[in-house]
């Protein structure tokens, strides 16, 4: 299976240091894509290099199998909706879908009529609400058809309910359309529900990144009398490993089924799983390079 | 025809949710030879999930025989669970309610006697498949 996005060592630097460092990761053709971590952790710049907004101070990107850069044709077959459902305020819904028709060569209206049937073509975009700003955006982006759908935070203003009808839109525009789709959140349970596939970033960098179901299947929680720690049959690496009084719970990573009877082993959900790949005893040092460099910019 | 639901916070997998659902309405005989599942497009526009989900849900009850998808038309039930075993239930929920009138009997409260079922009946899968 081709790759969707694909990048080696890609790194994006502002003067105010690395947003995005030794990035390596490969996003498999049809994965909807989880892309989390905190505020600032990099993933708008990821998205941004991706759709070529940026350009990549070192390593490489590869979208659909082209570099977006070099080769912006490949630009036609992405749909990118950035923070805050960008649109002209002062265009009309009807007149927006119209702009978008003609600036897109491929463009299906369907699905954009289909889902926004309930707006009417001549109110102003500015006097829509969070929900129908943020659909209408969406509309536009899936009109094109796109192999290759980019969201970036699009929760983010939406209640639960207009989140939802989002999510709606978004998997029935990706049943039809059989685009991948990369949806950037820092709220876990935003993405939780559709992803197959997540991409952990943090302070620029790749922390955790795999198909859903296999580090799911792969992780456990174990929980045993705390004792001095020596190899346990079937773990592969500890992630996470915290004491409370004589109890002792680690998150593991494993190679095969812990059999071992003293210790109690449980699944863990994927909220949990990010949120210890991110805990900052798992983040590298800045190497002293890095740390003068942010002096002199700070 | 079926309708699905999610519970996101059971920590089943979502693909699982739905082969497990499509199960019990077979074994509750709620479904039977014939009759047709909804398509993805729909379970996808009705839970908000990801289509890739509900494929793979369908195909795991394809491959055990259970439903067939006929290209253009849908996915259809060509198996089933209840016939079979449908005829045991009756006998079967006597011994357990006399089961469970034992242990109330005994002390035991609903959380102990829930607690107590499901670890019996995980040990009992266990063995099974070891």
């Amino acid at each position: 299976m081709t790759a969707a996005v694909e990048t080696w060592g890609l790194g994006k630097r502002f003067r105010r240091g690395w947003a995005v460092r030794e990035c390596t990761l490969s996003i498999p053709e049809q994965a909807i894509v989880g892309l989390a971590g905190p505020n600032g952790a990099g993933k708008s710049t990821l998205l941004s290099l991706a759709v070529a907004l940026l350009a990549p101070t070192e390593g490489e990107i590869r979208v659909l199998g082209h570099d977006p850069w070099r080769e912006p044709e490949t630009l036609e077959q992405i749909g990118y909706v950035g923070q805050d459902s960008p649109l002209y305020r002062s265009f009309s819904v009807g007149e927006t879908l119209d702009y978008a028709r003609r600036m897109n060569a491929r463009w299906d209206p369907t699905i954009a009529n289909r889902s926004l049937a309930h707006l009417p073509a001549g109110r102003r975009v500015s006097a829509l609400s969070a929900g129908d700003r943020a659909r209408l955006a969406l509309a536009v982006a899936l009109g094109k058809r796109p192999r290759l759908l980019l969201l970036d935070e699009p929760f983010a203003r939406l209640d639960p309910r207009a989140g939802r009808e989002f999510l709606q839109m978004l998997m029935d525009g990706v049943a039809e359309t059989g685009a991948t789709v990369v949806v950037a959140s820092h709220v876990v349970a935003d993405i939780e529900r559709i992803a197959d596939h997540i991409v952990l970033l943090s302070e620029g960098r790749v922390r955790l990144e795999g198909n859903v179901e296999e580090l799911l299947t792969s992780h456990r929680l174990l929980t045993g009398a705390r004792r001095p720690l020596g190899r346990i049959g079937g773990v592969e690496e500890i992630v996470r490993e915290r004491h409370s009084g004589r109890q002792l719970t680690l998150l593991a990573r494993l190679a095969a089924p812990v059999v071992d009877p003293s210790w109690s082993v449980d699944e863990i959900a994927l909220e949990e799983l990010l949120l210890a790949y991110m805990a900052p005893e798992r983040l590298p040092r800045r190497t002293t390079d890095e740390k003068r460099r942010l002096r002199w910019h700070g | 025809m079926i309708e699905f639901h999610l519970d996101a916070r059971s920590g089943v997998a979502t693909y699982l949710q739905i082969v497990q659902q499509v199960k019990e309405a077979l074994r509750l005989g709620l479904l039977d030879l014939g009759d047709q599942l909804p398509t993805v497009r729909e379970v996808v526009a009705d839970l908000a999930i990801n289509p890739n989900t509900v494929a793979k849900a369908y195909r795991d009850l394809e491959r055990e025989g259970l439903v067939a998808a006929r290209p253009g038309r849908g996915t259809f039930i060509v198996g089933t669970l209840a016939a079979p075993s449908l005829r045991h239930h009756e006998a079967l929920r006597r011994e357990l309610e006399s089961w469970l009138a034992a242990a109330v009997r005994a002390g035991l409260d609903e959380e102990s006697i829930r607690a107590l079922i499901s670890t019996t009946l995980r040990e009992a899968l266990v063995r099974e498949v070891a």
